[in-house]
């Protein structure tokens, strides 16, 4: 009967969204007078999941599931689902969670229902309330299977502490060669960055920097805050940044703590990508621009004057409270 | 090779998201309607391998007769016939169920459907229809060659892109880099002509059982207003970051 949530480790180890996960399955597992079991692939040390509530860790070690598969980590977690009969299965939203997702549901014949950013209102009927129109309202589904699996939006329960045992398990699922049909042939991933999906603070840059050599700049403050650097569309459609940078509607979508917008005016395909952010500032020299309709703070002005001396003055914060 | 793209009828991007009948139904009222953008840069992939490699491009709707308009303009970008299952889109695995039904029957050999619509947001239909036809499925995908039965594909994750291979049957959850935003095509007045004479067949649904239900809707609280910061106290920016927001 426990809550079963999956739980995505890189080389081994958790990341912060994981123990939010972890901390949200306990949530619900509080609420239904059940326990917290984790599925987890090639994790080192699990005990960590214990101070969210984690009760049980399945740990599966596969040289075949070193690296993210769909297919064959869906079929793990469903015989995980099947083994703790678990009513409820929750996972991120993370790029490989919202890939497994929809697998696993029609898999586990369960209702499922993505990006929900609360526990459930009820348990009986099953109620959760998710985003929807793109951020711009809010919906309250009822899931009305046996089974449902639960997508949780990155930063929207956060963090919450509870001692469990976190004991350790091995787990061995039976996997078929179908399993394996999609082949991963080459990941390409940059190791020394901070990614957009992973990071607290993420400062993005518009058409007002005016071509791709003024972003060091951004690149500084970046450094500074330890974030991740993006940019608007136009911006990536000429070839100023990388695509993998845009952010917005049709590029990635971003729900960090803090967002620094930097010389973007605010179209409103930009800002359903970005309005999950927590905070969001902006840096522009007109004030008319529609970002100060959505931010929260504001600087108007020249950001080729206002970015170097905040990012000076960043410095000296960070160095003063590190 | 035959291809069906999977088109929904979503609420342009600019719309303003209103609630009816006690905030339970989505107020279409003054609302746009338009091609998915995820779902539009398929269909211009499709178009790409209809004119490059020969295939044939069917494209898809689960939807009521309000979203005919949106299947001819798929039309008029150059498909070549459209398909409506008459039943209202109500959850992710009812739509998929509808699909699984129609590309078995058609035997098609790719789908392509959008990673996600931008109005429900459930990103579930192309995983799910995938995994009841048991067919191979790709997500978030950003580049798609397909030589014979062979599918080489470029997918987004977190930080970076993986390279996949698989064999048809696939269904792919795709977005922009599928093709770029300078490859849309907007219909021009031939296409328009030729896409009233195409077929548009419409269809009984085989099953409405769903899994989910919408039950209401909320819209978030109004936003404060923007506080201003003097850029040339800036130290106030910092402070207001770190005390009130929290956020550094």
């Amino acid at each position: 009967m426990s809550v079963l949530v999956y739980i995505e480790s890189e080389e081994g180890k958790f990341k912060k969204a994981s123990y939010e996960v972890a901390s949200y399955a306990k949530g619900i597992a509080d609420k239904m007078g059940t326990s917290v079991t984790a599925i987890v692939f090639d994790a080192g040390e699990v005990s960590e999941l214990g101070n969210y509530g984690v009760d049980k860790v399945l740990n599966v070690r596969n040289n075949k599931l070193k690296n993210f598969n769909a297919e064959a980590y869906s079929d793990a977690v469903k015989q995980a689902a099947e083994k703790e009969e678990s009513k409820v299965v929750v996972l991120s939203q993370s790029a490989n969670s919202k890939y497994l997702a929809p697998l696993l549901a029609v898999q586990l014949e369960a209702g499922y229902a993505s990006n929900v950013v609360a526990l459930p209102e009820s348990t009986d009927p099953f109620t959760v309330k998710r985003t929807a129109f793109t951020n711009k309202a809010f919906n309250f589904t009822k899931i009305t299977t046996d089974v449902k699996v639960i997508g949780l939006s990155k930063n929207a329960y956060g963090l919450k502490e509870a001692q469990a045992d976190a004991a350790e398990e091995e787990f061995s699922p039976n996997l078929s060669e179908e399993d394996f049909s999609v082949n991963v042939e080459s990941v390409d991933k940059a190791t020394d960055k901070v990614t957009i999906a992973d990071a607290e603070v993420v400062v993005s840059g518009g058409r007002g920097l005016k071509g791709p050599e003024n972003w060091g700049m951004i690149e500084e403050m970046a450094e500074i805050l330890g974030a991740a650097t993006a940019c608007s569309k136009p911006v990536s459609d000429m070839g100023w940044r990388p695509h993998s940078e845009h952010v917005g509607q049709t590029g990635k979508p971003v729900a960090s703590n803090l967002y620094i917008a930097v010389g973007i005016s605010g179209a409103i395909q930009h800002l359903a990508g970005i309005n999950a952010a927590k905070t969001k500032v902006v840096i522009n020299n007109d004030p008319e621009a529609p970002f100060f309709k959505a931010a929260d703070y504001g600087v108007v002005g020249d950001a080729f004057e206002i970015v170097p001396k905040l990012n000076e003055k960043l410095k000296e914060f960070k160095e003063k409270n590190a | 090779m035959k291809i069906l793209v999977c088109i929904s009828h979503v609420p342009d991007t600019t719309s303003k998201i209103n609630f009816t009948d006690g905030d339970t139904k989505f107020d279409t009222n003054g609302v746009q309607f338009v091609i998915n953008p995820n779902d539009e840069f398929g269909l211009t992939r499709a178009m790409w391998f209809k004119e490059k490699q020969g295939a044939s491009v069917d494209v898809i709707n689960v939807g009521g007769a309000e979203t005919e308009p949106t299947l001819r303009k798929a039309l008029a970008i150059g498909a070549d016939t459209a398909i409506r299952i008459n039943t209202p889109a109500n959850d992710g695995y009812q739509v998929a169920k509808e699909l699984s039904k129609v590309v078995q029957d058609g035997g098609y050999d790719l789908v392509i459907a959008g990673r996600e619509s931008i109005d429900y947001n459930g990103g579930m239909v192309p995983g799910m229809l995938a995994q009841l036809i048991k067919a191979n499925f790709i997500n978030n995908c950003i580049s798609l060659e397909i030589d014979g039965e062979k599918a080489k594909a470029i997918r987004e994750i977190d930080g970076g892109k993986e390279t996949l291979t698989a064999s048809l049957p696939l269904v792919i959850g795709g977005q922009k880099g599928l093709v770029e935003e300078s490859d849309l095509r907007i219909p021009n007045m031939r296409g328009i002509m030729q896409a009233r004479k195409k077929p548009l067949n419409v269809m009984e649904p085989a099953d409405t059982s769903v899994k989910t239900e919408a039950v209401k809707f909320e819209k978030p609280a109004p936003k404060g207003d923007v506080k201003l910061i003097d850029p040339e106290n800036l130290d106030e920016l910092i402070d207001l970051l770190h005390n009130e927001a929290k956020a550094i």
